[in-house]
């Protein structure tokens, strides 16, 4: 990518199933129950089922990825869990979309600010990558 | 029950500073970084480097590791994630041979909660550094 800074980057809309949080749980190893079963989910304080942070995360990378053109060209990946995404029964899931702006470029490393939104809510605070050329 | 007029804090605070054994090697095989990319509509084919946030595999054992700890012992269900950040040296291949190393870097209390600061230091089979991840774990007293 040969952006500039103040650069808007396509906006990426995903589709979470509780299907896609069964899958997520298998391959990542973290089964906690709120990502999984209702009943915990609001015993614990939660309005209902809810991903797994890791899970938004995944979807700001593949943002990135998608940005930088080519997989393997992020050098640095974070965020703070804000706000949860719940995540309905049924098929049609909850959208989340990433919008990113190019902040900085600096000696081949671009650094995104990202906007991560379920709804009206930002569910990541100051989601941020920096990709390599 | 007496025990229960109080909620005992997580950890003995001196666990700041405590860095656990290495988590056992985790193979990183093709159809385990597909299962990864898939569960998040990641497009992946064979060969590509993994995905970003694929060296949670490893973290979160670690992370498991140190929740598990007759010292600390609690419970999944009552944490929350609070932040998580990586830093790469270089991307996951398929063939990697991964452990996670965890250092407790502060433990805080504020209302109520207790905020674990953690770092994995991620690292190959030859012991080279592949990336930092750094998590924040909230934890709740939760309802037992």
């Amino acid at each position: 990518m040969t952006p500039e800074a103040g650069t808007e980057l396509p906006t990426q809309t995903y589709t979470v199933t509780r299907a896609d949080l069964v899958a997520y749980a298998a391959a990542s190893g973290d089964h906690n129950p709120i990502h999984q079963d209702e009943e915990v989910a609001r015993a614990v304080g939660l309005p209902g089922v809810i991903a797994h942070g890791m899970y938004t995360l995944a979807l700001a990378a593949r943002a990135a990825d998608t940005w930088a053109g080519a997989p393997g060209r992020v050098v640095e990946l974070g965020a703070k869990f804000t706000k949860p995404v719940v995540v309905p029964a049924g098929d049609d899931g909850v959208e989340v979309v990433v919008a990113g702006v190019v902040k900085k470029v600096d000696d081949g490393l671009t650094t995104v600010g990202m906007t991560v939104t379920c709804g009206d809510d930002k569910v990541l605070g100051m989601p941020t990558a920096v990709l390599r050329g | 029950m007496l025990v229960n007029w109080y909620r005992r804090t997580v950890v003995d605070p001196s666990l700041a500073g405590r860095t656990f054994p290495p988590t056992a090697p985790h193979d990183v095989t093709a159809d385990h970084v597909r299962a990864f990319a898939e569960a998040t509509g990641t497009p992946w084919a064979e060969g590509d480097p993994a995905p970003p946030t694929y060296p949670i595999v490893v973290a979160f054992a670690a992370m498991q590791d140190l929740m598990h700890d007759p010292e600390v012992g609690i419970e999944l269900r009552n944490v929350i994630h609070g932040e998580q950040r990586f830093a790469y040296r270089r991307p996951v291949a398929t063939g990697d041979v991964l452990t996670a190393t965890l250092t407790v870097d502060s433990l805080r209390q504020i209302g109520g909660a207790d905020i674990i600061g953690t770092t994995s230091a991620v690292t190959d089979a030859d012991g080279a550094p592949v990336c930092t991840a750094k998590a924040t774990l909230v934890h709740t007293a939760g309802t037992a």
